[in-house]
């Protein structure tokens, strides 16, 4: 037989925890008695409840038929001693167990909850000039961090050979194979959803043929493009993020800095440079998927010949055409590789710093995407294209 | 006093390193000899790591300099400062080996870096470092697949792969166990001996300290700065002040305590 089982079941053998008070004539010492077992997940009497309205006096506590207690009744007597401190009474103790005295000793001065330290309020101007210290703080990170990518990479066109190529080519592999899934879909039914929105309004006109227009201008100008880096954003960025910020906590980015390597062109040049060749390259599968999800719309539910679609969408689509949205995926991929490699290498020492430095670098990545293609889009609106 | 001969490798001259606002050391100056087993002991919190940071290039002291061989490093430019990065290795708290990269890939990046080795010369180099920390064939091992005292060794390796003339320790018997850690301390005197290394180390291990230090220096919290300079058994019996006898009295019997326990028990394992 263990041990284990000899040991009463919790809630059956228990006895209600009683405090009773033995008040003597007003002025005179007051005797309360506790027994029973006490337990904090069960209710226990509170010092105030037991002591009523009594006006203070001073008090003895003793235990009768005392059974198992918790800290349920040390708070119940830090309590009392509190309430007895209070009024500058005494509080006997000394007919407590030991171990329970001793817990008691250990304890002094608490009992009288403090109030909650209010934070310091700061005035408006206070906070508005932290943030925009912290806003130039971020700014120069930015700005000394794309410096540094600058001369990393005019230091590598120098010397091409010292260049991490291997690094790079793994990445480009990591990138393509990451993403390859994700964009297949998403761009597969963006193709298929922007079908359906033409449909809707172009067929009013028995115009359902210029789906193929709209479909493959909005996917090879704009939904391609984006579509693709923002899924490399969430994918490859994040990665990149999480990477360079472990390596951080793990004191690797040091080891290289004190070895007289650069960890920007170490880190962050073949991922920077991986990630921009790819975009290009993915964002180019995602326009034939574009293009193929409005073409499976139109085949199967607007009845127009797979042929018919297909020379609409060239009539339509110009090599121009093309050719921007391509152009754009290139910086857009490179605003998704500075993302994460930024946010990782300044990343907090910490788990919680390499998390915040993950969502960071996707929030940041899509902000710039997004940055990018309003400012591309000005740009190709004042030159015509 | 001007240090003519080189009997001086680094010289910590004023030296005050913080962090933003608040300054953890102020006016630090000692200097470290050749071949010399330096510790840097304290409590915690006491700036040890952060002097080491500071030393190291790590951390922008907010005054002074650290100087190596006469060559300020505070004030060196980029070129001076690769040169001097060259002179010294670093045995980080937590190894801090690329995790991406294979041991012998770790070893043989300070080579590929800074020599103009061929491949070949690299590998032969590389399995020479590793055998001398007693990881030979571990060649194609990933650092995760190794144990933390086969990684503190790695990391020795790699510190070691440009044969500089002073290695950093942080702190090189955290995690280990005390015949692992044993083991840690026999192979910085090996290396010591043989390739006649000076070295700093960062750590309260007390056992460590006793067992190997030449000379200590002692940080205070408080004062922010050196309490005491001396060898660890002299402080220990005639320092003036009495925290610096304190905390190294409990650690000479404490010491006693371990060499005694760690001499018998090869014995009861080799039965």
């Amino acid at each position: 037989m263990t041990a284990r089982s000899q040991l009463p079941k919790a809630g059956t053998e228990l006895k209600a925890a009683t405090a009773q008070l033995e008040a003597g004539p007003p002025g005179s010492e007051c005797l309360v008695k506790i027994g029973g077992d006490w337990r904090l997940s069960e209710p226990v009497p509170l010092w105030t409840g037991v002591l009523g309205k009594r006006t203070a006096g001073s008090v003895r506590v003793v235990p009768e038929d005392l059974g198992k207690w918790d800290t349920s009744l040390v708070l119940f007597l830090v309590h009392g001693r509190a309430w007895c401190a209070k009024s500058k009474n005494d509080f006997h103790a000394e007919a407590l167990p030991k171990n329970l005295q001793a817990l008691l000793q250990q304890v002094a001065g608490t009992g009288e909850p403090k109030p909650l330290a209010k934070a310091d309020a700061k005035s408006g101007w206070v906070l508005a000039g932290d943030m925009a210290k912290m806003w130039a703080s971020h700014a120069t990170e930015i700005v000394s961090f794309i410096g540094e990518c600058t001369l990393g990479f005019m230091g590598a066109a120098k010397k091409p050979r010292r260049f991490r190529w291997t690094d790079c080519l793994v990445e480009m592999q990591q990138c393509w194979a990451t993403s390859l899934p994700i964009v297949s879909v998403v761009s597969f039914l963006v193709g298929v959803i922007l079908a359906f929105q033409a449909a809707i309004q172009l067929r009013q006109f028995g115009a359902a043929v210029y789906v193929a227009d709209l479909v493959g201008l909005a996917v090879v100008r704009e939904m391609g493009p984006m579509m693709a880096s923002m899924i490399v954003a969430g994918g490859t960025g994040a990665g990149f993020a999480a990477q360079l910020g472990n390596m951080k906590v793990g004191e690797e980015i040091d080891a290289l800095e004190t070895l007289g390597v650069s960890a920007v062109d170490f880190l962050a040049l073949p991922r920077l440079l991986a990630v921009t060749l790819m975009m290009p390259v993915l964002a180019a599968y995602a326009n034939v998927l574009g293009v193929l999800g409005g073409m499976f719309v139109s085949v199967n539910v607007l009845d127009i010949p797979a042929a018919a679609y297909w020379v609409e969408t060239q009539n339509s689509v110009g090599v121009l055409d093309v050719t921007t949205g391509l152009i754009k995926s290139i910086f857009f991929g490179l605003a998704v590789g500075f993302a994460g490699c930024l946010r990782g290498m300044k990343c907090e020492r910490s788990a919680a710093g390499v998390g915040t430095a993950t969502s960071s670098a996707v929030v940041t990545g899509v902000i710039l995407i997004v940055l990018a293609d309003a400012l591309f889009g000005t740009i190709f609106n004042v030159l015509r294209i | 006093m001007k240090n003519d001969t080189p009997t001086t490798v680094i010289e910590v001259k004023n030296l005050a390193c913080g962090y933003g606002e608040t300054v953890v050391l102020q006016k630090v100056s000692f200097s470290v000899h050749p071949q010399e087993l330096l510790f840097v002991i304290g409590g915690s919190g006491c700036g040890k790591s952060t002097l080491l940071r500071c030393m190291i290039g790590l951390l922008k002291p907010v005054h002074g300099d650290v100087a190596y061989f006469g060559k300020s490093f505070t004030a060196a430019d980029t070129v001076q400062r690769r040169d001097i990065l060259k002179t010294f290795g670093v045995l980080y708290q937590n190894s801090a080996l690329w995790s991406s990269m294979t041991l012998a890939e770790n070893v043989s990046l300070p080579l590929e870096e800074h020599t103009s080795l061929t491949r070949e010369d690299r590998r032969e180099i590389t399995a020479l470092k590793l055998a001398q920390v007693g990881l030979s064939g571990s060649e194609e091992l990933y650092p995760s697949e190794l144990s933390g005292g086969m990684k503190k060794r790695a990391a020795l390796a790699r510190a070691l792969a440009l044969d500089p003339a002073i290695v950093f320790f942080d702190e090189p018997s955290t995690g280990l166990d005390p015949i692992t850690s044993r083991e840690m301390d026999e192979l910085i005197l090996q290396v010591r001996d043989t390739l006649g290394t000076t070295m700093v180390i960062v750590s309260h291990q007390l056992s460590s300290i006793f067992r190997l230090a030449d000379r200590v220096i002692m940080l205070d919290r408080e004062s922010k700065g050196i309490i005491a300079e001396g060898a660890p058994r002299d402080l220990a019996a005639k320092s003036t002040n009495p925290r610096v006898r304190e905390f190294l009295k409990q650690d000479e019997e404490f010491s006693k305590q371990t060499n005694h326990a760690s001499a018998k028990k090869p014995v009861s394992i080799s039965k």
